[in-house]
């Protein structure tokens, strides 16, 4: 029997960017919140020794151990759902700052296409553009509306970034709060070439920090070194924005968070349209609690949140059969897998050094940009050359047609270990009918309860981006003096083992139809009005750049609704 | 254009004799303490049947104190199954003009280790039942743990080589190994007991990691795999030297380096 502990005003759930955002929000405003983290605590002081590729990157020190709980993968529905038992093509996070730990920094608004995507491909195309089983759907809130959102992520995390945005991209009311980082001659190739080919390339936004900088609420944090451990790891400097360094020790400066971490939350209580409050296990004892709340919010990763509510049985879940029911609908990915690859004979480049956000990219390929009238397939990617910082265990590029292993694979791959550049697209993911999540019916987590469940596949929408889209990183890449470029333009199906993008997106999203979407543009559940769903589990699609500042400004969004439904409970829409 | 690099020196201590020793030619710690344990193999290997206990007389003379690395010594594999190992690794990642190979950069202690911790075991790895059949794109579908899997796996390269040449595989000459491990990776090994390019792709894979991976993991002997290829190994800061053209040259530095106390 689960301990109840006395009432709260708010309970979140996930102590990540969301989380950390909403708890700080609310904590500054004199709400008393409770924070509930399945994971450990942490500090900058946990990276003492941080540079360890084989730790953090390859053994994935940062990550949600997979033993208690994964998720399980199928292609299609004619098919068994198996565990990834291992990880893969997506890393999850764990632990304090959840998944906003270990990102690289990239900073992008989503263009104003993409909140109102379907009119717009309607509008410009006409219905018969968007192919059979595409669920496209307007996201129930417009660019300009999100803005002022953005804007607040931007000062709390001092985004670094250039001083004016292209035409082609979303209006800023204010401009980022730091210069942008420097520029590599790498960068330099990559901008020179593209600028030659009348395109319109930029610094990448930067939440690893151009400069020290104090944000509106005191915090101060350092400059970024470019030591080149960003994703997959933890900045022991703290230049890289993360929710450990930024929101939490605001909220917790306030007196009003309460913190828990070990808090592994198992299901929301609710009765007659009303969420009660949460129940969870405290790991280390396996005891249960259960926190009454006024307001729930969940701010977990986009497989918890959507599995959390079907585990709790709040909201219709998705039926791909008939299209109806909405959690679990419009599971989306990236679409990556476009790219071209300089290698340099008679040039080295110090890749070793960078930044998760260093790089430069442009947009003239991405959303609704370009014409795509004569295309058979919608959305496009953000093309970009980033210098991470490339360590050698992952990082040993070789021509095509060298042996994988052997004196000749030493040879070449020591050759080009600072010999190549790497132009990229990562591409947008549009939502189709039968891409969606739900309870797997055999796996279970440590705790006995069902494993979420991704059906999903590459299509035919996917596999035209990427053609198109590799054909214009080589257009770029044949500019930059290489010696010579190797393009790679062909995507299959959809595989589980190689590491892709950590860009889940979908499952509990927004929208202004309560049919089509699990929360409105206050992310409050339709189905439930005290209870508050963030993260890119709220995205329709996913659109050709990273998540996180889109996730940031709904969460602002989000701690805004919870502060007005406080004051007047009800439907904020 | 180089760039040397002015940064005060966070070396260990005994790193200047190791330095002198390395370059008047005197062998360094790594080949000394590898070529005891590669010499007790080599002369006892013909007469120590599997499950005989290690060689305890050492022939060799001790190395010097300040050399010895006591990391170099057996957590998991048995006399056999490491120099299994090193063989493979070698023929993986052989030493050449360029450098050092895997043996001399103590892969096979590296994998030894690794297999002996967390990551053998698949600790944080979702090993629950049912297991099924896999399609490829659904990954590692098994029961057996790494450390199982590997051991099947160096047996069956010892298995697939006595048949098709009559001769353990560290007996066979580098051609014939190549041609083995070629085998396992491409599947047209007829093994049994484990999936041939699974144990392949992991024996490649923790070759590459135990050559570039930190020093304190036993692999990349002396930061010998990083200095191959002009990697610093962790430096705490690149700001000022991140916009030059052209290589920067900088010492490595490895964690060892990075303890303050």
């Amino acid at each position: 029997m689960a301990t109840k502990l006395p009432k709260v005003p708010v309970v979140i759930v996930g102590m990540g960017w969301v989380g950390g955002i909403i708890a700080a929000e609310l904590t500054k405003a004199g709400i008393q919140v409770v924070g509930l983290e399945r994971g450990k605590s942490r500090s900058t002081e946990d990276y003492y020794h941080v540079h360890d590729e084989l730790r953090y990157a390859n053994r994935y020190e940062l990550m949600q151990d997979l033993s208690k709980e994964t998720v399980t993968y199928r292609n299609n529905e004619k098919v068994r759902a198996l565990p990834m038992r291992s990880y893969g093509s997506f890393l999850l996070g764990d632990g304090l700052g959840g998944a906003g730990v270990h990102w690289n920094g990239q900073y992008y608004r989503f263009l104003p296409y993409d909140f109102e995507i379907r009119s717009k491909t309607i509008d410009r195309y006409g219905k018969g553009k968007m192919p059979e089983g595409m669920t496209l759907q307007d996201w129930g809130i417009k660019y300009d509306e999100l803005e002022p959102y953005f804007v607040q992520y931007e000062q709390m995390a001092g985004i670094s970034g250039e001083p004016t945005t292209q035409d082609n991209v979303g209006k800023m009311s204010k401009p980022f709060p730091t210069p942008p980082m420097k520029v590599t001659p790498g960068m330099k190739l990559f901008h020179d070439a593209a600028k030659k080919l009348g395109y319109k390339p930029y610094m990448i936004p930067s939440a690893n920090l151009s400069q020290d900088y104090t944000n509106p609420d005191g915090v101060s944090r350092a400059a970024c070194q470019y030591c080149g451990y960003c994703e997959r790891f933890g900045c022991e400097y703290g230049a890289k924005a993360d929710p450990v360094v930024t929101v939490l020790p605001v909220a917790q400066q306030t007196g009003k968070l309460e913190l828990r971490t070990f808090a592994n939350v198992t299901g929301v209580s609710h009765s007659g349209g009303k969420a009660t409050g949460v129940t969870y296990v405290h790991t280390p004892t396996g005891e249960e609690y259960f926190q009454p709340a006024d307001v729930v919010v969940l701010a977990s990763y986009v497989f918890s949140n959507v599995r959390l509510l079907l585990l709790s049985k709040l909201g219709k879940p998705y039926d791909p059969a008939t299209g109806t029911g909405a959690v679990g609908r419009n599971y989306c990915y990236q679409v990556n897998g476009a790219s071209t690859t300089a290698f340099y004979d008679d040039k080295e480049f110090n890749i070793f050094m960078g930044a998760g956000a260093l790089g430069s990219s442009l947009d003239d390929f991405n959303g609704d940009n370009f014409d795509h009238t004569d295309l058979k397939f919608l959305h496009g990617a953000n093309i970009r050359y980033t210098q991470a910082g490339l360590r050698p265990i992952q990082h040993n590029p070789t021509p095509s047609g060298t042996p994988g292993w052997g004196q000749q694979f030493k040879q070449a791959s020591i050759q080009y270990a600072n010999r190549v550049l790497n132009i990229s697209g990562q591409g947008a993911s549009l939502p189709f009918r039968h891409h969606y999540l739900d309870l797997d019916p055999v796996y279970k987590d440590s705790l006995g309860l069902p494993l979420m469940r991704m059906t999903f596949d590459f299509e035919d929408q996917d596999k035209e981006l990427v053609k198109f889209i590799a054909s214009k990183t080589k257009e770029i890449a044949d500019q930059m003096g290489a010696t010579k470029t190797e393009m790679k333009d062909s995507l299959s199906t959809y595989s589980i083992v190689p590491y892709q993008s950590t860009h889940n997106t979908g499952g509990t999203t927004m929208g202004g139809d309560p049919s089509m979407s699990v929360v409105n543009n206050y992310l409050q559940m339709w189905d439930a009005e005290n209870v508050f769903i963030c993260g890119a589990s709220n995205f329709q699609h996913n659109s050709g750049f990273n998540p996180t500042a889109t996730v940031g400004a709904l969460a602002y969004r989000a701690a805004e609704g919870v502060s007005k439904y406080l004051q007047k409970p009800g439907s904020l829409v | 254009m180089a760039n040397e690099d002015k940064r005060p020196p966070q070396q260990p201590q005994d790193d200047s004799r190791r330095r002198f020793l390395k370059y008047t030619g005197t062998a360094i710690g790594g080949v000394v303490v590898g070529g005891i344990v590669g010499g007790l193999i080599g002369a006892n290997a013909n007469k120590t049947k599997s499950g005989a206990p290690a060689p305890g007389a050492s022939p060799a003379p001790p190395a010097a104190e300040s050399d010895r690395d006591y990391n170099q010594a057996l957590m998991f594999f048995n006399q056999n199954q490491f120099q299994i190992t090193e063989a493979a690794t070698e023929r993986i990642f052989p030493a050449d003009d360029l450098g050092p190979g895997a043996k001399e950069l103590g892969v096979a202690f590296f994998i030894d280790h690794q297999l002996a911790s967390a990551y053998g075991s698949n600790a944080k790895d979702y090993m629950m039942a049912p297991f099924y059949k896999a399609e490829a794109y659904q990954g590692y579908q098994m029961a057996f743990r790494r450390r199982e899997l590997f051991v099947l796996g160096l047996e069956a390269l010892d298995g697939f080589s006595t048949k098709n040449y009559q001769k353990k595989f560290v007996k066979l000459t580098p051609e014939e190994q190549d041609a083995v491990l070629a085998a396992f990776e491409s599947d047209k090994a007829d093994v049994q007991a484990v999936p041939a390019p699974t144990f392949f792709n992991m024996l490649r894979a923790l070759t590459l990691e135990g050559v570039y991976s930190d020093p304190l993991y036993g692999g990349n002997k002396n930061m010998g795999g990083w200095k191959m290829r002009s990697f610093p190994g962790n430096q705490m800061s690149y700001t000022d030297v991140i916009e030059k053209d052209g290589l920067v040259k900088i010492e490595p530095l490895s964690l060892h380096d990075h303890l303050t106390s």
